[in-house]
């Protein structure tokens, strides 16, 4: 097998020179006639924590499924930087291009210890070939017990991951994402299960990426919003209902309308 | 997290080893006839048949155990594995046929002037050793693109796969296919010139499987503890997140069941000159459900349970069919449905404490 037909990804590199890092155009997507989403355009700048709020069937999930690839739009498009055309690359292309993703529900390799999950979604050539005589050096072992510490699971490593509690799950989903060294983390309802103590943790990780990162955050925790909020963004029936500074946001009749006075 | 091999593993691997490459030659070849420690032709060729099917076993456990893709078509690689090395035999009987013609004879009952395009160079070992493994390799490889490429994944794919062999099982029982229909390849006299049915040559016979079935299971340990491995059943219990880990699963899947198809094709290879005979019937989709019934009862995602659970079933199959024919089948079906309530993790299960892979 020719090393073309097993995962080869052409390295593009990110350019965020107009220091946009995702943009997303007049995006629709409908399923059996229900429009999920309905000429949608949003930008996320280089480095910068966005929250998207809205009811649910708002479209958030779907949106986060066109950026990463799972679901292709109808119609629109979906940039990453100011060269990288998203609706033509598959999932695992998308991921090491550098767009890391957290799902609603914690999704971590069950049957893998702490270590090995972090292993595996560690940034490295993920070819078939290169992963079968692929062996960790001291260096990367140091990095993954960096990260084991900074996510606050120290002395779990060759812990079975399926036996660790809901917060801790989404601590190591967390982790897994920042081992893969991304550019832009699209993080779905990340504190769901959490105690009031890894809430606050995670509030504080987040805003250290800031900066280094870009985070699009989805969550229906309006406490850990107004923590971490700089600017957000309404979804409504599939597009933006208003978008600006969280204070802006929160006083705006429309979104008390639709979302926060029920 | 993977089958650890500790030393325990090591010691049970080594004892294995043994038995099979000392104890059973020597039993076989160094003790007269009616010695109690004699083994008769019939338990050679029989332990040689296991031998095949652990072989078979362990390629059905690395693509369903570890990547959690269920074949009910592997009795196929299997087949074409064994057609090919059987074509090599067919053509070794030279003269010595029926009708004393360099064509096999069901070539000439059909009235056949020449081979057909597949058998060319059948007459050479090497070649038949090439095919036997290429023409497995290559259908799973063109299958499992199209297959893994579009998605197609759980029960469909199973499916699909028992469709597979099925066709296949139709079109070698037609004669004009040249595969000699239904009865297949037998009466073979000869292997590398040498005769085939002596106490000898089943024991050279038998070591050859033993050694393959030994080679397999370092090499189906060594996938399964490297990197590649846990992918690999990374890819069985939450593919998506492999996916958006940045792998492209399809081609793990395709690398593994393309190895497999290809470990099938080498143990049919080694199977025919043993038992004598290849038909379509090894394709019949109940064939490739029972591969895949050894495999459940050993236990999923540990290769040893490969190995112990061909051995037990096909040694409980010898015993039944002899002893109570009529009531084989039930008491497959009815072990099939013990161990998957009761045992879900087969023989290994019981045997250790340790979580499979």
């Amino acid at each position: 097998m020719s090393d073309a037909s097993l995962g080869h990804i052409a390295a593009q590199q990110l350019d965020a020179t107009h220091g946009v890092v995702l943009y997303l155009q007049d995006i629709s997507v409908s399923f059996d006639g229900f429009k999920a989403l309905n000429a949608l355009s949003l930008a996320i700048d280089d480095g910068e924590l966005r929250c998207v709020i809205g009811p649910n069937g708002a479209g958030k999930t779907t949106m986060m499924d066109v950026i990463t690839g799972k679901t292709q739009p109808d119609a629109g498009s979906v940039y990453f930087g100011q060269t990288i055309d998203l609706t033509r690359l598959s999932e695992a292309e998308i991921a090491q291009a550098g767009i890391g993703r957290k799902f609603q529900k914690p999704t971590i390799f069950e049957q893998h210890t702490v270590f090995e999950n972090l292993e595996l979604a560690m940034k490295a050539d993920k070819r078939v070939r290169r992963t079968l005589f692929a062996r960790l050096s001291s260096e990367e072992r140091d990095r993954i017990a960096a990260m084991i510490g900074r996510i606050g699971l120290a002395g779990t490593a060759d812990r079975v991951a399926g036996l660790l509690s809901h917060g801790q799950k989404q601590w190591l989903e967390i982790g897994m994402l920042l081992m893969q060294e991304p550019r832009l983390l699209l993080l779905d309802e990340p504190v769901a299960g959490m105690s009031d103590d890894e809430t606050e943790r995670t509030a504080e990780l987040f805003l250290s990426l800031a900066g280094s990162h870009s985070l699009v955050v989805v969550e229906h925790d309006m406490a850990f919003i107004a923590r971490i909020a700089r600017k957000v963004t309404v979804l409504h029936e599939g597009g933006v209902l208003a978008e600006g500074p969280y204070e802006q946001v929160q006083n705006d009749p429309r979104v008390i309308e639709v979302y926060l006075g029920r | 997290m993977m089958t650890r091999y500790r030393g325990r593993g090591w010691i049970a691997f080594v004892a294995f080893a043994l038995a099979l490459l000392v104890a059973v030659p020597a039993a076989a070849l160094l003790f007269p006839a009616g010695s109690p420690l004699h083994l008769s032709e019939y338990w050679v060729s029989l332990a040689g048949k296991i031998v095949c099917y652990a072989i078979v076993a362990l390629a059905m456990d690395l693509v369903w155990g570890y990547a959690g893709i269920l074949s009910l078509g592997h009795g196929l690689f299997f087949a074409l594995g064994g057609y090919a090395m059987g074509m090599y035999l067919m053509r070794q009987i030279g003269t010595d046929g029926v009708y004393h013609s360099p064509l096999p004879d069901f070539m000439v009952f059909l009235d056949w002037k020449s081979f057909p395009w597949q058998w060319w160079g059948s007459e050479h070992f090497l070649w038949a050793l090439v095919l036997a493994v290429a023409a497995p390799g290559l259908l799973a490889y063109v299958f499992g693109w199209f297959a893994f490429r579009s998605r197609i994944k759980g029960v469909y794919f199973s499916i699909i796969t028992q469709a597979l062999t099925y066709a296949a099982m139709l079109l070698f029982f037609r004669n004009e296919t040249g595969f000699g229909g239904n009865n297949g390849f037998t009466d073979f006299k000869r292997i590398l010139g040498i005769p085939i049915a002596t106490p000898g040559m089943r024991v050279a016979l038998f070591m050859l499987s033993a050694a393959t079935l030994l080679g397999t299971l370092l090499l189906g340990r060594w996938l399964v503890t490297s990197k590649f491995g846990r992918v690999l059943s990374a890819i069985r219990d939450a593919e998506q997140r492999v996916m958006f880990c940045g792998y492209n699963t399809a081609h793990y899947k395709l690398f593994v069941w393309t190895l497999s198809a290809v470990l099938c094709g080498l143990a049919g290879a080694l199977y025919v000159p043993q038992v004598g005979i290849i038909n379509p019937s090894e394709m019949s989709p109940a064939n490739s459900i029972e591969i895949a019934i050894w495999v459940a009862v050993g236990g999923r995602g540990t290769l040893a349970g490969a190995v112990v659970g061909a051995a037990a079933v096909n040694g409980a199959k010898s015993f039944f069919t002899q002893a109570f024919p009529e009531v084989w089948l039930y008491f497959l079906g009815l072990l099939f449905i013990l161990v998957t309530l009761f045992m879900p993790r087969g023989v290994m299960g019981l045997l250790t404490r340790e979580k499979p892979a």
